[in-house]
């Protein structure tokens, strides 16, 4: 009875502690995996910019601007 | 008589004038030498933005002749694509240059493909979709 009434109050007090901090570390380990998996997706974006200054450049502009590009070959032979 | 004695000659004189004009005109269109002898050799070719490129590793030599025509464009650009009405930009004048000038490079000289890499023109050239 005695030795009952020491180590069960004991595990009570010991278990709940002990759950309290498997949590913390589980919610730490779970927000770290989510900001790791956040940078991973920044890095993504890097590729798409370097294509998008050439994207600028519309065809209606190159159209407009075809016939003087001829006519400057024509007009200065040397450099192209 | 006379009248006609002059019109022959205003015309022969015309003729002459015309004659010279078109011996003058080619004298004109020359590139440098060395330039066209490095476009032959395919040691350098027409980029797709309207810049000249090395294609490898060329000589110094070589290196200098692209840079210093590739200054003249750029200048030549930048005039260009002021005076246009409504103005461009200098990199919208520059590729449509690039793309004109690939469309007609003769066959046997490089060019730049969409891909980035250094192609020997055979017929219709790979190029920009959007090129006229």
């Amino acid at each position: 009875m005695i030795t009952a009434d020491l180590t069960k109050p004991a595990r009570r007090a010991h278990m709940p502690g002990m759950g309290m901090r498997g949590a913390i570390a589980g919610v730490m380990a779970v927000l770290g995996s989510a900001l790791a998996g956040g940078c991973i997706s920044v890095t993504a974006p890097n590729e798409p910019i370097v294509i998008e200054l050439n994207i600028n450049i519309k065809q209606e502009v190159i159209y407009r601007l075809a016939d003087d590009v001829r006519q400057n070959i024509e007009a200065n032979p040397d450099i192209f | 008589m006379i009248t006609s004695h002059r019109t022959f000659a205003k015309a022969l004189l015309g003729g002459l004038v015309l004659a010279g004009l078109a011996l003058s005109a080619p004298a004109l269109a020359q590139r440098d030498p060395a330039y066209d002898a490095a476009r032959r050799a395919g040691q350098v070719g027409e980029k797709m933005d309207g810049y000249l490129g090395v294609v490898g590793d060329q000589p110094a030599s070589v290196r200098t002749l692209v840079s210093d025509i590739n200054i003249r464009r750029r200048a030549n650009y930048a005039e260009r694509a002021q005076a246009a009405q409504p103005p461009a930009t200098l990199q919208e004048y520059a590729f449509t240059q690039g793309c004109i000038l690939i469309a007609r490079l003769e066959d046997g000289l490089k060019y730049q493909a969409p891909d980035g890499t250094w192609q020997t023109k055979a017929g219709a050239a790979q190029r920009d979709p959007r090129c006229p």
